[in-house]
């Protein structure tokens, strides 16, 4: 990071305690527009994963969209978008949501298949129907994967949610291009180290998520 | 029970058939065994059973009705599984993997977990086990908790494709005696899948040999096909201790035992030389009142006035009703006489085994 001026103090005390309570608001804001991106990238990928899973000639085509997404600049996303919709959440989110597809919808179909195949037949035989087996075996046991595509998408849309500053949202992103724009080092460090933390945090919750929902997972073998 | 008439299967995209013409009767209670090498379609006839797979042309009836006719999963709910994999589900605890089909049929939870402890008890699996996760089990629990999981909601009808083939020789001896003394109570009626001769033998009362292509050789009891190998298929794959394998299902209760030389203790030494004499040996069995007291010798014998003051000595060899022919021969090959007394219940004595007429069982 450069910052604008070299011979003032990394942080100024001051302005951090003068501001608490706007970086508490962007805070929050850093935060719901991550959990928003990420809800509806899975809301898109599970439904998306699963008929991938099952029809597998859709999957190449699906990736393949989801990975053109993903290799767009961010920046040139978001300008290009406001352009139809304007300031808004609207456009910060179709530009977030975009970039967790290509993560989630490989992660859904990866756990699917992960599942292994004589549970899935021992449990047709036992009589699940495909609706249960969905539900009650094959979701279950494709959680930890897909909750590892969540904990990636979920640090790399933080990281991203700070670009859309340029386009008025950005949470944290908001005081580094503040600082950015008066040559002001305090805001620029604060935003960063915030959404640094934020995004460790986001990681850990996560993987405690991730253990704590698949307790089977744990002490492995501990006769066999 | 289960009735396969003219079952065929060709998998898609394939020149040559899995299962050729099959028809195929497994009677209430009995366990029918499928075996023979891989690709001769042992599991896919199985997997038809239960819908898995679907036959190309022919039917399947199960209690009498047709299988394609029904719901599959009304079907499966009605009929145990279990495969060699043993497929738990892994996110389940032991007690609910036990608990799947019950829990699908909509049991209540007394109900369920009554049904639970009471399996867990029958197979021997420790109630701590219950609430552990199939992946912190070793391999022969596993094997049990798939056999329980197959049992918990009583189906008449089991399938099993090599249930106890995951886990070491001795382990899979001490299962297949479990499920035997199972089986012995519950009377299902099954339909095993092994390659494995030797464990057809000992599950089935029933075998049905299948070549590659699915082609059926021979299907008939252990003994009859141990006796009377249909063809040269069947005979080499009954492999080369056939007539031992056939000895040890045969129980020396079934077949006719010589009386032999016996005399009782108030006899005369006399009448015992003269018994010797009939039958060719040195020695006779002393039996009182039907109780055999054991046997003596012309030394033994010298200047004695009855064959009772002679103090018969014990058998070396003894078998029972319920042994096999081949723990018969066993004992007769290590004992000092090469005769093995027969004696049934409380010493009962019922007459001598020779090697000679062992060999007669073999070779008719």
């Amino acid at each position: 990071m450069i910052l604008a001026q070299a011979d003032e103090p990394l942080v100024e005390p001051e302005w951090v305690m003068r501001n608490l309570d706007r970086i508490g608001e962007r805070l929050v804001e850093h935060a719901y527009l991550t959990v928003l991106a990420v809800g509806i990238g899975l809301a898109i990928c599970i439904p998306l994963g699963i008929l991938a899973y099952r029809h597998r000639r859709i999957y190449p085509p699906v990736t393949w969209l989801a990975g053109f997404l993903y290799t767009i600049p961010s920046l040139a996303l978001f300008a290009f978008l406001t352009a139809y919709t304007g300031l808004t959440t609207l456009t910060a989110e179709i530009g977030l949501v975009s970039y967790t597809l290509l993560i989630l919808i490989r992660n859904v179909v990866a756990g699917l298949d992960s599942v292994p195949l004589d549970t899935k037949e021992s449990a047709r035989a036992m009589g699940y129907t495909d609706r249960q087996l969905l539900l009650k075996v094959e979701l279950p046991l494709a959680l930890p994967v897909i909750l590892a595509g969540v904990r990636v998408a979920t640090v790399t849309t933080i990281g991203l949610v700070t670009v859309t500053s340029l386009i008025g949202k950005g949470g944290l992103g908001f005081f580094i291009l503040q600082g950015m724009r008066r040559f002001f080092n305090t805001p620029i460090v604060v935003g960063a180290v915030l959404s640094v933390l934020l995004a460790v945090s986001a990681d850990l919750a996560l993987l405690g998520l991730q253990k704590a929902a698949t307790p089977w997972a744990r002490n492995r073998a501990r006769t066999a | 029970m289960i009735r396969l008439v003219d079952v065929v299967k060709r998998f898609a995209g394939s020149q040559s058939l899995a299962v050729d013409h099959l028809s195929l009767e497994v009677e209430e209670g009995e366990t029918a065994v499928l075996v023979g090498p891989s690709g001769c379609g042992k599991t896919t006839t199985m997997k038809m059973i239960n819908r898995l797979e679907e036959p190309t042309s022919g039917s399947i009836f199960v209690d009498g009705r047709d299988v394609t006719a029904q719901d599959p999963v009304t079907l499966r709910r009605g009929i145990g599984y279990v495969i060699q994999t043993i497929g738990l589900l892994p996110h389940r605890t032991i007690a609910q993997n036990i608990a799947t089909v019950p829990e699908l049929l909509g049991w209540d939870e007394i109900r369920i977990s009554d049904r639970v402890k009471e399996l867990a008890g029958m197979l021997e699996l420790k109630s701590e086990l219950l609430s552990r996760y199939p992946s912190e089990l070793s391999g022969g629990q596993r094997q049990r908790v798939g056999v329980a999981r197959a049992l918990a909601a009583d189906p008449p009808v089991m399938l099993m494709d090599e249930p106890f083939g995951a886990v070491d020789p001795i382990v899979r001896g001490r299962l297949q005696d479990q499920f035997l003394e199972i089986q012995d109570r519950l009377r299902k009626t099954i339909v095993f899948v092994t390659h494995d001769i030797d464990e057809a033998i000992k599950m089935a009362d029933r075998i049905a040999i299948l070549n590659v292509g699915g082609v059926l050789e021979q299907y008939d009891t252990p003994k009859e096909i141990l006796r009377n190998p249909a063809n040269d298929f069947v005979k080499e794959f009954l492999g080369s201790e056939r007539g031992l394998k056939r000895l040890a299902l045969v129980q020396v209760g079934e077949i006719e035992v010589e009386e032999g030389p016996v005399v009782s203790p108030d006899d005369p030494p006399q009448r015992a030389t003269e018994a010797m004499q009939r039958f060719g040996t040195d020695w006779v069995s002393v039996v009182a009142d039907g109780e055999l007291l054991g046997w003596v010798d012309e030394q033994g014998l010298a200047g004695k006035a009855t064959v009772g003051e002679a103090a018969p000595r014990k058998f070396s060899a003894y078998v029972t009703a319920a042994s096999s022919l081949r723990e018969a021969l066993d004992s007769l090959i290590t004992s000092t006489t090469q005769v093995a007394a027969v004696v049934w219940e409380g010493q009962r004595y019922r007459g001598v085994l020779t090697a000679e007429r062992i060999s007669k069982e073999i070779t008719s």
